[in-house]
């Protein structure tokens, strides 16, 4: 077990170099000028070249990057242009709210989009299986900012539930829930459709299955066979597509948090890239690749003891 | 004779696809004694299976739906129970064995997992004793170290292993009946003869009815005592095995035994019986055999031959038995 872990640990470095090498490329062609920021707009030409030359940005981009990674793999991911904090300070502030929108969208929209993939199979063809499908049907084509939007509309304005501005505290307080829930909807919402989808199909094939008229066979009753022989076998390929999805998630979060001003990576994602901060945004684009490595190895983990078949390979 | 353990009388069910409504299994009876092997034999989709499974009440419905008849199980009509009584028998006072020893098991559960999840359900045994049980089990089922197999999961072991595993499953409660679905078709001939002095065996031990689905005629020869001919969903044929395949008086049973490859043969073409199963759609007011039949004339054709005795215990449906030296 360890061995595999180890052993997807160094196939994601050059994974992570990768994504990295991308970042970095897409920060140098976005607009904006990083020594003019860091000059100030009043700055003269001069200055800006001086400061130009300082930061290293007159060198070739590839030599930037090694400088980069050089850098990187002393623990140094550089300062950042606007608050000239460090940029491990500014991610390591921001990815704790991050965690807390990743559990708040999941920990409900995975059993509830589960329950609902089960039961349509169960009930295929009948109304409830055809109201859950379009749902899911909508789910997966809706923006998320429309669903964001929609949901500050109608749960924000029109009713005044839950506030939809920032962060109340953390996930454990009163506040921190009531700020939160908005959010965590909406990303909720847009996973709860591919995983309904996914379990109904994986559910519908499993129960066909010879093992399953065995369970039958048996004496089990119906609800036990679709739990325990049904859904724990359909659950293998639901597995995966959670793990893919919530790739997709960190991409949702980075709209989400934006709409909703929460402070956690993606918001400073994307003020990072508007404003040409180039270290920061460099970083908040490690801090999700590296988050999408780990997501990937915990479903690789969660595969093996699902499957059995697969641990002996 | 005494009250046979499982009775089935008159069963028809039938089969709804596209708004059609067909006949896969039309007025089939035959009697199981206690302590007995019965075997039932034909070709594929002659409705073996599908009887099998209406005993069970295991055929999904829709589409398929018990038409008429009787499954009378000491006495009692299994087609009249509740869903929760029913469930209480299967696994319990009928234990079933299917064909594909590859896939009958949950890849995802330990072999004694599966066991002792029956053992739990009837026996209400759980913990240690359920787990002694199940190692008993696999133990009369003679898998090889089942003290270390009993942890170990389906993909772990062969087919023929995996075939004891289900046998051991089908017997963990003590049946009365034990249906086996061509429990050696998928194995190759030498397991398929160990999987059969297995059954033969155990029969002999726990004194289980077993109700055997083949269509392999050596296999019958070799395991039961009564026999059942079944072709295009009706019983053509049935008796006493030493009678059916000393004086086989059905033209297809004779077609059948004809088929059957003989070591004394010498090197001459095997047999076979021209035309295919007409399609279980087609309205046939005859025989559903005649169009194979060598001796079919219109009679064959314009009416449907109901079973009758031709020598006592030995049951045809044709119109031409007795059929002189037919064996």
């Amino acid at each position: 077990m360890i061995e595999t872990i180890l052993n997807r640990l160094l196939v994601s470095i050059p994974v992570l170099f990768g994504v990295l090498f991308l970042g970095f490329a897409l920060v140098q062609l976005a607009p904006g000028d990083p020594a003019q920021v860091q000059a100030g707009p009043t700055a003269t030409p001069e200055v800006v070249a001086q400061i130009r030359q300082e930061m290293g940005l007159d060198q070739p981009v590839i030599v930037q990057f090694g400088r980069y990674i050089e850098r990187l793999a002393q623990g140094d991911l550089g300062r950042s242009l606007i608050s000239n904090k460090t940029v491990a300070s500014e991610l390591i502030v921001a990815i704790g709210p991050t965690l807390e929108l990743m559990v708040a969208s999941l920990i409900w929209s995975i059993p509830i989009g589960i329950a609902m993939g089960t039961l349509a199979a169960v009930w295929r063809g009948s109304l409830f299986d055809r109201a859950i499908m379009a749902l899911s049907v909508a789910g997966v084509s809706l923006p998320i900012f429309f669903i964001c939007l929609v949901l500050i509309q109608l749960l924000g304005v029109k009713y005044p539930i839950f506030p939809f501005i920032g962060r109340g505290g953390p996930l454990w307080t009163a506040e921190g829930l009531r700020h939160i829930a908005l959010p965590a909807m909406s990303l909720g919402l847009i996973f709860i459709g591919p995983v309904a989808r996914m379990t109904r199909s994986s559910v519908l094939e499993v129960l066909r299955l010879d093992h399953v008229r065995t369970a039958r066979a048996k004496g089990l009753t119906e609800r036990e066979v679709i739990l325990r022989h049904g859904l724990r076998n359909a659950l293998i390929p639901v597995v995966t597509l959670i793990g893919l999805q919530i790739g997709y998630l960190l991409g949702g979060a980075v709209v989400t948090e934006t709409i909703f001003s929460y402070p956690g990576i993606g918001r400073l994602a994307v003020g990072a890239i508007l404003s040409a901060d180039f270290p920061l945004a460099q970083g908040t684009i490690l801090v999700l690749a590296i988050g999408f490595i780990v997501v990937n190895l915990i479903v690789d983990i969660l595969y093996a003891r699902l499957d059995p078949r697969v641990q002996k390979k | 004779m005494a009250e046979p353990l499982l009775s089935v009388r008159s069963l028809e069910v039938r089969f709804r696809l596209d708004g059609r409504s067909m006949r896969a299994v039309d007025d089939v009876s035959f009697d199981l004694q206690k302590g007995q092997t019965l075997g039932i034999v034909g070709e594929s989709g002659c409705g073996k299976s599908v009887t099998s499974l209406s005993i069970m009440r295991l055929l999904p419905s829709p589409p398929a739906q018990v038409a008429a008849g009787e499954v009378l199980l000491e006495g009692r009509d299994l087609l009249k129970l509740s869903e929760r009584e029913m469930r209480k028998l299967r696994g319990g006072r009928i234990g079933m064995i299917f064909q594909e020893p590859m896939t009958s098991l949950n890849p995802v559960y330990t072999c004694g997992d599966q066991i002792i999840e029956g053992l739990r359900v009837h026996s209400g045994l759980s913990g240690k004793a359920a787990r002694d049980r199940a190692i008993e089990l696999l133990e009369l089922v003679r898998l090889p170290s089942p003290e270390k197999r009993i942890d170990d999961y389906p993909h772990q072991l062969s087919g023929g292993q995996r075939q004891r595993v289900m046998i051991a499953l089908a017997l963990a409660n003590d049946p009365a009946v034990l249906i086996a679905d061509e429990p050696t078709t998928a194995l190759d001939v030498t397991i398929q003869s160990q999987i059969l002095d297995l059954m033969r065996d155990l029969q002999e031990r726990t004194g289980t009815a077993i109700m055997l689905i083949t269509h392999d005629l050596g296999v019958v020869a070799e395991t039961c005592q009564q026999v059942v001919v079944m072709y295009a969903g009706s019983v053509i044929e049935r008796g006493p095995v030493d009678k059916i395949f000393a004086d086989p008086q059905h033209p297809y049973t004779i077609g059948l035994m004809a088929a059957v490859p003989r070591m004394d043969a010498g090197r001459a073409r095997l047999a076979s019986i021209p035309g295919s199963l007409p399609p279980p759609w087609q309205n046939i007011p005859g025989c559903r055999f005649a169009s194979r039949c060598p001796l079919a004339d219109n009679r064959c054709q314009a009416e449907m031959p109901r079973l009758r005795e031709v020598t006592p215990g030995h049951d045809v449906a044709c119109w031409k038995a007795p059929i002189e030296g037919a064996g």
